[in-house]
Protein backbone atom coordinates (compact mmCIF):
# COMPACT_ATOMS: atom_id res chain seq x y z
CA UNK A 1 0.00 0.00 0.00
CA UNK A 2 1.12 3.22 -0.58
CA UNK A 3 0.69 5.09 2.28
CA UNK A 4 3.09 2.59 4.17
CA UNK A 5 5.33 3.37 1.62
CA UNK A 6 5.05 6.90 2.04
CA UNK A 7 5.27 6.59 5.94
CA UNK A 8 8.66 4.78 5.38
CA UNK A 9 10.14 7.37 3.16
CA UNK A 10 9.12 10.38 5.11
CA UNK A 11 10.70 8.50 8.12
CA UNK A 12 13.60 7.66 5.96
CA UNK A 13 14.18 10.68 4.65
CA UNK A 14 17.17 12.48 7.10
CA UNK A 15 15.52 15.85 6.07
CA UNK A 16 12.25 14.78 8.34
CA UNK A 17 14.43 14.49 11.54
CA UNK A 18 16.82 17.40 11.31
CA UNK A 19 14.53 19.71 9.21
CA UNK A 20 14.88 21.96 6.16
CA UNK A 21 16.34 25.05 8.58
CA UNK A 22 17.87 22.59 11.46
CA UNK A 23 16.75 21.52 14.96
CA UNK A 24 16.37 25.01 16.49
CA UNK A 25 15.76 28.33 15.16
CA UNK A 26 15.05 31.86 16.79
CA UNK A 27 11.62 33.20 17.33
CA UNK A 28 11.26 36.89 17.07
CA UNK A 29 11.17 37.39 20.49
CA UNK A 30 14.67 36.34 20.51
CA UNK A 31 13.41 32.70 22.65
CA UNK A 32 14.39 28.64 21.32
CA UNK A 33 12.27 27.85 18.65
CA UNK A 34 11.61 23.96 17.75
CA UNK A 35 11.54 23.93 14.26
CA UNK A 36 7.97 22.76 13.21
CA UNK A 37 9.51 20.86 10.38
CA UNK A 38 12.44 18.46 11.92
CA UNK A 39 11.19 15.36 13.98
CA UNK A 40 14.29 15.60 16.25
CA UNK A 41 12.41 19.01 17.48
CA UNK A 42 9.01 18.11 17.64
CA UNK A 43 10.23 14.92 19.88
CA UNK A 44 12.13 17.24 22.03
CA UNK A 45 9.52 19.66 22.11
CA UNK A 46 6.67 16.92 23.49
CA UNK A 47 9.18 15.77 25.91
CA UNK A 48 9.86 19.30 27.29
CA UNK A 49 5.95 20.17 27.42
CA UNK A 50 5.23 16.89 28.90
CA UNK A 51 7.92 17.19 32.03
CA UNK A 52 6.76 20.78 32.60
CA UNK A 53 3.52 19.56 32.79
CA UNK A 54 3.93 16.87 35.41
CA UNK A 55 6.31 18.71 36.94
CA UNK A 56 3.97 21.64 38.02
CA UNK A 57 1.51 19.39 38.73
CA UNK A 58 4.11 17.26 41.11
CA UNK A 59 4.91 20.19 42.80
CA UNK A 60 1.41 20.96 43.59
CA UNK A 61 0.03 17.36 44.65
CA UNK A 62 3.25 15.52 46.27
CA UNK A 63 2.75 17.89 49.51
CA UNK A 64 -0.62 18.16 49.46
CA UNK A 65 -1.22 14.25 49.07
CA UNK A 66 1.49 13.61 51.69
CA UNK A 67 0.00 16.10 54.21
CA UNK A 68 -3.81 14.83 53.43
CA UNK A 69 -2.63 11.07 53.74
CA UNK A 70 -0.30 11.65 56.40
CA UNK A 71 -3.73 12.95 58.68
CA UNK A 72 -5.60 10.52 57.34
CA UNK A 73 -8.53 12.70 55.78
CA UNK A 74 -9.85 13.92 52.58
CA UNK A 75 -10.13 10.40 50.93
CA UNK A 76 -13.14 11.58 49.65
CA UNK A 77 -12.53 14.55 47.66
CA UNK A 78 -9.50 12.84 46.32
CA UNK A 79 -12.01 10.01 44.64
CA UNK A 80 -14.22 13.24 43.35
CA UNK A 81 -11.23 15.38 42.20
CA UNK A 82 -10.15 11.82 40.10
CA UNK A 83 -13.47 10.83 38.49
CA UNK A 84 -14.13 14.67 37.46
CA UNK A 85 -11.39 14.83 35.96
CA UNK A 86 -11.91 11.61 34.31
CA UNK A 87 -15.12 12.73 32.43
CA UNK A 88 -13.58 16.24 31.36
CA UNK A 89 -12.28 15.75 28.07
CA UNK A 90 -9.09 17.03 27.27
CA UNK A 91 -10.31 19.35 24.35
CA UNK A 92 -12.51 20.96 26.34
CA UNK A 93 -10.30 22.56 28.20
CA UNK A 94 -7.85 23.28 25.45
CA UNK A 95 -10.83 24.97 23.82
CA UNK A 96 -12.24 26.75 26.98
CA UNK A 97 -8.49 28.19 27.73
CA UNK A 98 -8.15 29.05 24.06
CA UNK A 99 -11.02 31.03 24.43
CA UNK A 100 -10.23 32.61 27.51
CA UNK A 101 -7.28 34.87 28.49
CA UNK A 102 -5.07 31.87 28.84
CA UNK A 103 -5.02 31.65 24.90
CA UNK A 104 -3.51 29.29 22.30
CA UNK A 105 -0.23 27.66 22.08
CA UNK A 106 2.42 25.94 24.46
CA UNK A 107 1.75 27.35 27.51
CA UNK A 108 -1.76 27.09 27.58
CA UNK A 109 -1.07 23.08 26.92
CA UNK A 110 1.19 22.86 29.61
CA UNK A 111 -1.53 24.22 32.15
CA UNK A 112 -4.26 21.63 30.60
CA UNK A 113 -1.73 18.40 30.46
CA UNK A 114 -0.76 19.61 33.89
CA UNK A 115 -4.43 19.86 35.52
CA UNK A 116 -4.82 16.28 34.07
CA UNK A 117 -1.63 15.30 35.57
CA UNK A 118 -2.26 15.93 38.78
CA UNK A 119 -5.35 13.72 39.85
CA UNK A 120 -3.47 10.46 39.42
CA UNK A 121 -0.06 11.54 41.78
CA UNK A 122 -2.20 12.38 44.68
CA UNK A 123 -4.36 9.95 44.66
CA UNK A 124 -1.94 7.60 44.52
CA UNK A 125 0.14 9.57 47.13
CA UNK A 126 -2.68 10.07 49.24
CA UNK A 127 -3.34 6.21 49.29
CA UNK A 128 0.17 5.25 49.87
CA UNK A 129 0.53 7.79 52.96
CA UNK A 130 -2.74 6.67 54.42
CA UNK A 131 -2.35 2.73 54.11
CA UNK A 132 0.89 3.14 55.87
CA UNK A 133 -0.02 0.55 58.80
CA UNK A 134 -1.38 2.18 61.91
CA UNK A 135 0.82 0.29 64.19
CA UNK A 136 3.89 1.30 62.70
CA UNK A 137 2.84 5.18 62.87
CA UNK A 138 2.00 4.57 66.68
CA UNK A 139 5.32 2.63 67.16
CA UNK A 140 6.77 5.84 65.72
CA UNK A 141 5.13 8.30 67.39
CA UNK A 142 6.07 5.96 70.61
CA UNK A 143 9.76 5.92 70.05
CA UNK A 144 9.31 10.17 70.27
CA UNK A 145 9.21 11.08 66.58
CA UNK A 146 7.85 14.42 65.60
CA UNK A 147 5.09 14.52 63.21
CA UNK A 148 7.23 15.68 60.27
CA UNK A 149 9.67 13.00 61.01
CA UNK A 150 6.99 10.48 61.52
CA UNK A 151 5.85 11.38 57.73
CA UNK A 152 8.68 11.95 55.98
CA UNK A 153 11.00 8.93 57.45
CA UNK A 154 8.40 6.51 58.48
CA UNK A 155 5.70 7.08 56.27
CA UNK A 156 6.73 8.44 52.72
CA UNK A 157 9.87 5.18 52.39
CA UNK A 158 6.22 2.86 52.66
CA UNK A 159 4.58 5.20 50.16
CA UNK A 160 7.20 5.54 47.41
CA UNK A 161 6.28 2.58 45.65
CA UNK A 162 1.95 3.75 45.04
CA UNK A 163 3.89 7.45 44.80
CA UNK A 164 6.03 6.12 41.70
CA UNK A 165 3.06 4.10 40.31
CA UNK A 166 1.49 7.59 40.44
CA UNK A 167 4.20 9.44 38.72
CA UNK A 168 4.26 7.24 36.08
CA UNK A 169 0.18 6.82 35.28
CA UNK A 170 0.81 10.76 35.14
CA UNK A 171 3.65 11.00 32.84
CA UNK A 172 2.59 8.22 30.74
CA UNK A 173 -0.96 9.93 30.32
CA UNK A 174 0.67 13.51 29.74
CA UNK A 175 3.24 12.53 26.80
CA UNK A 176 -0.36 10.86 25.64
CA UNK A 177 -2.27 13.80 26.00
CA UNK A 178 0.16 16.60 24.69
CA UNK A 179 -0.47 15.81 20.98
CA UNK A 180 -3.62 17.52 21.26
CA UNK A 181 -1.85 20.45 21.38
CA UNK A 182 -1.74 20.42 17.69
CA UNK A 183 -5.29 21.03 17.20
CA UNK A 184 -4.40 24.13 19.32
CA UNK A 185 -1.78 25.88 17.67
CA UNK A 186 1.02 24.22 19.63
CA UNK A 187 3.69 22.18 19.05
CA UNK A 188 5.18 18.53 20.06
CA UNK A 189 4.52 15.59 17.68
CA UNK A 190 1.06 16.15 17.10
CA UNK A 191 2.01 18.53 14.48
CA UNK A 192 2.86 15.91 12.17
CA UNK A 193 -0.37 14.16 12.32
CA UNK A 194 -2.54 17.52 11.94
CA UNK A 195 -0.19 18.98 9.22
CA UNK A 196 -0.78 15.31 7.32
CA UNK A 197 -4.64 15.37 8.06
CA UNK A 198 -4.85 18.99 6.64
CA UNK A 199 -2.20 18.28 3.70
CA UNK A 200 -3.69 14.70 2.65
CA UNK A 201 -0.68 13.12 2.87
CA UNK A 202 -2.03 9.81 4.54
CA UNK A 203 2.14 8.78 4.75
CA UNK A 204 2.67 11.75 7.39
CA UNK A 205 -0.62 10.89 9.66
CA UNK A 206 0.91 7.30 9.72
CA UNK A 207 4.46 8.24 10.68
CA UNK A 208 2.94 10.89 12.85
CA UNK A 209 1.28 8.10 14.75
CA UNK A 210 3.88 5.96 14.84
CA UNK A 211 6.26 8.18 16.13
CA UNK A 212 4.12 9.39 18.62
CA UNK A 213 2.98 5.67 19.79
CA UNK A 214 6.76 4.64 19.93
CA UNK A 215 7.36 7.32 22.23
CA UNK A 216 4.77 6.60 24.62
CA UNK A 217 5.81 3.04 24.72
CA UNK A 218 8.88 4.33 25.17
CA UNK A 219 8.93 6.31 27.97
CA UNK A 220 6.31 4.00 29.58
CA UNK A 221 8.88 1.02 29.67
CA UNK A 222 11.37 2.96 30.81
CA UNK A 223 9.16 4.41 33.82
CA UNK A 224 8.18 1.06 34.52
CA UNK A 225 12.05 0.09 35.00
CA UNK A 226 12.40 3.10 36.87
CA UNK A 227 9.35 2.17 38.96
CA UNK A 228 10.56 -1.23 39.65
CA UNK A 229 13.69 0.32 40.71
CA UNK A 230 12.54 2.60 43.33
CA UNK A 231 10.14 -0.45 44.77
CA UNK A 232 11.56 -2.67 47.39
CA UNK A 233 11.65 -6.19 46.41
CA UNK A 234 8.88 -7.57 48.84
CA UNK A 235 6.77 -4.32 47.84
CA UNK A 236 6.93 -5.49 43.99
CA UNK A 237 3.90 -8.09 43.94
CA UNK A 238 2.00 -5.73 45.86
CA UNK A 239 2.46 -2.35 43.58
CA UNK A 240 1.20 -4.54 40.24
CA UNK A 241 -2.05 -5.40 41.94
CA UNK A 242 -2.29 -1.82 42.58
CA UNK A 243 -1.45 -0.51 39.11
CA UNK B 1 -16.94 35.45 14.37
CA UNK B 2 -17.06 37.61 18.04
CA UNK B 3 -13.92 40.49 17.51
CA UNK B 4 -12.57 42.43 20.64
CA UNK B 5 -15.12 44.47 23.05
CA UNK B 6 -17.83 42.65 21.70
CA UNK B 7 -20.13 40.86 24.01
CA UNK B 8 -18.77 36.99 23.80
CA UNK B 9 -20.54 35.23 27.10
CA UNK B 10 -19.66 32.03 27.77
CA UNK B 11 -23.41 30.97 28.87
CA UNK B 12 -26.40 32.06 26.37
CA UNK B 13 -29.66 30.74 25.94
CA UNK B 14 -29.63 32.68 22.56
CA UNK B 15 -26.91 30.01 21.65
CA UNK B 16 -29.21 26.81 22.06
CA UNK B 17 -32.32 29.17 20.53
CA UNK B 18 -30.31 29.17 17.81
CA UNK B 19 -28.18 26.10 16.92
CA UNK B 20 -30.34 23.79 19.66
CA UNK B 21 -30.96 21.69 16.11
CA UNK B 22 -27.09 21.25 15.79
CA UNK B 23 -26.32 20.67 19.30
CA UNK B 24 -28.95 18.09 19.66
CA UNK B 25 -27.71 16.39 16.61
CA UNK B 26 -24.03 16.33 18.01
CA UNK B 27 -25.45 15.18 21.68
CA UNK B 28 -27.43 12.06 19.80
CA UNK B 29 -24.09 11.19 17.76
CA UNK B 30 -21.76 11.61 20.69
CA UNK B 31 -24.37 9.52 22.96
CA UNK B 32 -24.87 6.46 20.24
CA UNK B 33 -21.16 6.30 19.62
CA UNK B 34 -20.10 5.91 23.39
CA UNK B 35 -22.88 3.53 23.51
CA UNK B 36 -22.14 1.52 20.51
CA UNK B 37 -18.38 1.34 21.51
CA UNK B 38 -18.96 0.10 25.05
CA UNK B 39 -21.47 -2.36 23.66
CA UNK B 40 -18.56 -3.83 20.93
CA UNK B 41 -15.91 -3.35 23.59
CA UNK B 42 -18.06 -5.50 25.99
CA UNK B 43 -18.77 -8.02 23.92
CA UNK B 44 -15.11 -8.37 22.92
CA UNK B 45 -13.77 -8.12 26.47
CA UNK B 46 -16.23 -10.50 28.33
CA UNK B 47 -15.06 -13.73 26.68
CA UNK B 48 -11.24 -12.57 26.88
CA UNK B 49 -11.89 -12.39 30.42
CA UNK B 50 -13.49 -15.82 30.73
CA UNK B 51 -10.40 -17.20 28.30
CA UNK B 52 -7.94 -15.70 30.61
CA UNK B 53 -9.52 -17.16 33.69
CA UNK B 54 -9.97 -20.72 31.95
CA UNK B 55 -6.57 -21.02 31.15
CA UNK B 56 -4.28 -18.52 32.56
CA UNK B 57 -1.40 -19.11 30.08
CA UNK B 58 -2.87 -16.56 27.35
CA UNK B 59 -3.29 -13.98 30.08
CA UNK B 60 0.29 -12.51 29.93
CA UNK B 61 -0.61 -11.74 26.11
CA UNK B 62 -4.34 -10.70 26.49
CA UNK B 63 -3.31 -8.06 29.29
CA UNK B 64 -0.15 -7.41 27.31
CA UNK B 65 -2.04 -6.57 24.18
CA UNK B 66 -4.76 -4.45 25.49
CA UNK B 67 -2.13 -2.90 27.41
CA UNK B 68 -0.45 -1.30 24.60
CA UNK B 69 -3.93 -0.78 22.97
CA UNK B 70 -4.31 1.20 26.15
CA UNK B 71 -0.95 3.49 26.37
CA UNK B 72 -1.40 4.43 22.41
CA UNK B 73 -2.49 7.74 22.56
CA UNK B 74 -6.18 8.53 21.16
CA UNK B 75 -4.92 11.04 19.24
CA UNK B 76 -2.05 8.65 17.63
CA UNK B 77 -4.81 5.59 16.91
CA UNK B 78 -6.76 7.34 14.83
CA UNK B 79 -3.76 8.72 12.77
CA UNK B 80 -3.03 4.92 12.52
CA UNK B 81 -6.21 3.72 11.40
CA UNK B 82 -6.99 7.27 9.28
CA UNK B 83 -4.94 5.87 6.16
CA UNK B 84 -6.78 2.36 6.49
CA UNK B 85 -10.35 2.79 7.48
CA UNK B 86 -10.85 6.58 6.74
CA UNK B 87 -12.35 9.89 7.86
CA UNK B 88 -15.71 9.54 9.94
CA UNK B 89 -17.41 7.24 12.41
CA UNK B 90 -15.66 3.67 11.73
CA UNK B 91 -12.27 5.23 12.66
CA UNK B 92 -13.49 6.80 15.67
CA UNK B 93 -15.52 3.53 16.90
CA UNK B 94 -12.31 1.29 16.17
CA UNK B 95 -10.38 3.64 18.70
CA UNK B 96 -13.12 3.93 21.29
CA UNK B 97 -13.63 0.18 21.65
CA UNK B 98 -9.72 -0.61 21.72
CA UNK B 99 -9.38 1.96 24.65
CA UNK B 100 -12.27 0.49 26.35
CA UNK B 101 -11.01 -2.94 26.01
CA UNK B 102 -8.52 -2.78 28.55
CA UNK B 103 -10.49 -1.56 31.77
CA UNK B 104 -13.10 -3.95 30.74
CA UNK B 105 -11.36 -7.02 30.37
CA UNK B 106 -9.10 -6.07 33.55
CA UNK B 107 -11.69 -5.55 35.54
CA UNK B 108 -13.54 -9.05 34.55
CA UNK B 109 -10.45 -11.05 35.16
CA UNK B 110 -9.96 -9.16 38.54
CA UNK B 111 -13.91 -9.94 39.20
CA UNK B 112 -13.89 -13.56 38.10
CA UNK B 113 -11.01 -14.13 40.16
CA UNK B 114 -12.41 -12.50 43.12
CA UNK B 115 -15.02 -14.76 43.86
CA UNK B 116 -15.38 -17.01 46.75
CA UNK B 117 -13.83 -20.39 46.42
CA UNK B 118 -16.18 -21.68 48.88
CA UNK B 119 -19.00 -20.64 46.76
CA UNK B 120 -17.35 -22.14 43.47
CA UNK B 121 -16.73 -25.45 46.13
CA UNK B 122 -19.84 -26.13 46.37
CA UNK B 123 -20.66 -25.51 42.99
CA UNK B 124 -18.67 -28.10 42.15
CA UNK B 125 -19.62 -30.55 44.49
CA UNK B 126 -23.39 -29.77 43.25
CA UNK B 127 -21.82 -31.38 39.73
CA UNK B 128 -21.70 -28.48 38.46
CA UNK B 129 -19.46 -28.37 34.59
CA UNK B 130 -16.62 -25.75 34.20
CA UNK B 131 -18.54 -24.16 31.35
CA UNK B 132 -22.15 -24.25 33.69
CA UNK B 133 -20.05 -22.92 36.90
CA UNK B 134 -18.81 -19.64 34.47
CA UNK B 135 -21.77 -18.67 33.34
CA UNK B 136 -24.12 -19.57 36.15
CA UNK B 137 -22.09 -18.93 39.31
CA UNK B 138 -18.66 -16.96 38.51
CA UNK B 139 -20.11 -14.97 36.12
CA UNK B 140 -22.89 -13.52 38.88
CA UNK B 141 -20.62 -12.90 41.05
CA UNK B 142 -18.28 -10.76 39.50
CA UNK B 143 -20.82 -8.57 38.06
CA UNK B 144 -19.98 -5.58 41.07
CA UNK B 145 -16.25 -5.63 39.35
CA UNK B 146 -17.95 -6.26 35.93
CA UNK B 147 -20.03 -3.03 36.34
CA UNK B 148 -17.27 -0.77 38.28
CA UNK B 149 -15.05 -1.51 34.99
CA UNK B 150 -18.19 -0.23 32.99
CA UNK B 151 -18.35 3.14 34.76
CA UNK B 152 -15.17 3.86 34.17
CA UNK B 153 -15.04 2.74 30.54
CA UNK B 154 -18.03 4.45 30.09
CA UNK B 155 -17.33 7.71 31.55
CA UNK B 156 -13.52 7.87 29.68
CA UNK B 157 -15.07 7.23 26.75
CA UNK B 158 -17.51 10.16 26.54
CA UNK B 159 -14.33 12.26 26.54
CA UNK B 160 -12.49 9.95 24.53
CA UNK B 161 -15.07 10.69 21.32
CA UNK B 162 -14.11 14.20 21.05
CA UNK B 163 -10.41 13.34 20.44
CA UNK B 164 -12.68 12.12 17.23
CA UNK B 165 -12.87 15.81 15.62
CA UNK B 166 -9.18 14.49 14.24
CA UNK B 167 -10.71 13.02 12.14
CA UNK B 168 -13.99 15.22 11.59
CA UNK B 169 -16.14 12.91 13.25
CA UNK B 170 -15.94 14.17 17.68
CA UNK B 171 -19.69 14.83 18.34
CA UNK B 172 -19.83 17.09 20.90
CA UNK B 173 -16.45 17.80 20.10
CA UNK B 174 -16.88 19.11 17.18
CA UNK B 175 -18.60 22.19 18.58
CA UNK B 176 -15.77 22.92 20.72
CA UNK B 177 -13.15 23.00 18.09
CA UNK B 178 -15.74 24.98 16.10
CA UNK B 179 -16.42 27.23 18.80
CA UNK B 180 -12.82 27.90 19.20
CA UNK B 181 -12.00 28.56 16.02
CA UNK B 182 -14.56 31.02 15.38
CA UNK B 183 -14.08 32.14 19.33
CA UNK B 184 -17.74 31.57 20.16
CA UNK B 185 -17.29 30.94 23.72
CA UNK B 186 -20.68 29.97 24.34
CA UNK B 187 -20.31 27.26 21.78
CA UNK B 188 -17.39 25.84 24.05
CA UNK B 189 -18.96 25.99 27.12
CA UNK B 190 -21.95 24.45 26.07
CA UNK B 191 -20.64 21.18 24.37
CA UNK B 192 -18.67 20.86 27.76
CA UNK B 193 -21.07 21.09 29.87
CA UNK B 194 -23.58 18.80 27.84
CA UNK B 195 -20.28 16.20 28.16
CA UNK B 196 -20.32 15.99 31.32
CA UNK B 197 -24.14 15.78 31.79
CA UNK B 198 -23.65 13.09 29.44
CA UNK B 199 -20.71 11.43 31.53
CA UNK B 200 -22.77 11.38 34.75
CA UNK B 201 -26.12 10.48 33.40
CA UNK B 202 -24.24 7.73 31.96
CA UNK B 203 -23.13 6.69 35.08
CA UNK B 204 -25.68 7.15 37.30
CA UNK B 205 -27.79 4.63 34.57
CA UNK B 206 -25.39 1.86 35.09
CA UNK B 207 -24.81 2.32 39.26
CA UNK B 208 -28.71 1.74 38.90
CA UNK B 209 -28.57 -0.71 36.77
CA UNK B 210 -26.08 -2.49 38.67
CA UNK B 211 -28.45 -2.18 41.44
CA UNK B 212 -31.42 -3.62 39.80
CA UNK B 213 -28.97 -6.72 38.50
CA UNK B 214 -27.40 -7.82 41.51
CA UNK B 215 -30.12 -7.71 43.92
CA UNK B 216 -27.99 -9.78 46.40
CA UNK B 217 -25.26 -7.18 46.86
CA UNK B 218 -28.55 -4.73 48.29
CA UNK B 219 -29.42 -7.05 50.75
CA UNK B 220 -26.07 -7.23 52.16
CA UNK B 221 -25.86 -3.46 51.99
CA UNK B 222 -29.43 -3.22 53.77
CA UNK B 223 -27.90 -5.84 56.55
CA UNK B 224 -24.78 -4.07 57.13
CA UNK B 225 -26.64 -0.64 57.47
CA UNK B 226 -28.79 -2.69 59.82
CA UNK B 227 -25.92 -4.58 61.68
CA UNK B 228 -24.38 -0.79 62.15
CA UNK B 229 -27.73 0.54 63.35
CA UNK B 230 -27.93 -1.76 65.99
CA UNK B 231 -23.93 -1.80 67.17
CA UNK B 232 -24.81 2.32 67.37
CA UNK B 233 -27.58 1.22 69.42
CA UNK B 234 -26.00 -1.24 71.27
CA UNK B 235 -23.06 1.53 72.26
CA UNK B 236 -26.29 3.79 73.19
CA UNK B 237 -27.50 1.29 75.71
CA UNK B 238 -24.38 0.58 77.56
CA UNK B 239 -23.49 4.55 77.88
CA UNK B 240 -26.97 4.68 79.21
CA UNK B 241 -26.18 1.49 81.52
CA UNK B 242 -22.64 3.68 82.38
CA UNK B 243 -24.44 6.67 83.58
Amino acid sequence: MSTIGDAWTYLTTPESWVGANGVFGTNFDGSLRFQQDSIIALTLEHLYMSFAAVGIAAALALPLGLWLGHVRRGGGVTTVVSNVSRAMPTLALLTLFAASAIGFGNRAVIIAAAIFAFPPILTNTFTGMAGVDADVREAAFGQGMTRLQVALRVELPLAVPLIAAGLRTSTTQTVATVPLAALVAGGGLGVIINFGLATQRYGEVLAGGILVAALCLGIDWLLARAQRAVTPAPLRRATVAAA
Amino acid sequence: MYGRGVDNPWLSLDYLRRSGDEVWEQLVIHTSLTLQAILIAAAIALPLAMVVRRSPRFAGPILGITGVLYTVPSFALFALLAPFTGIGRTTVLIGLVAYALLVLVRNTVVGLQGVDPDIVDAARGLGYSRTRMLLTVELPNALPSIFAGLRIATVSTVALVTVGVVVGYGGLGQLMFRGMQSNYRAQIATSALLCLALALLLDLLLVLIARWATPWARERRRARRSLRGGRAGGAGRSAEAAA
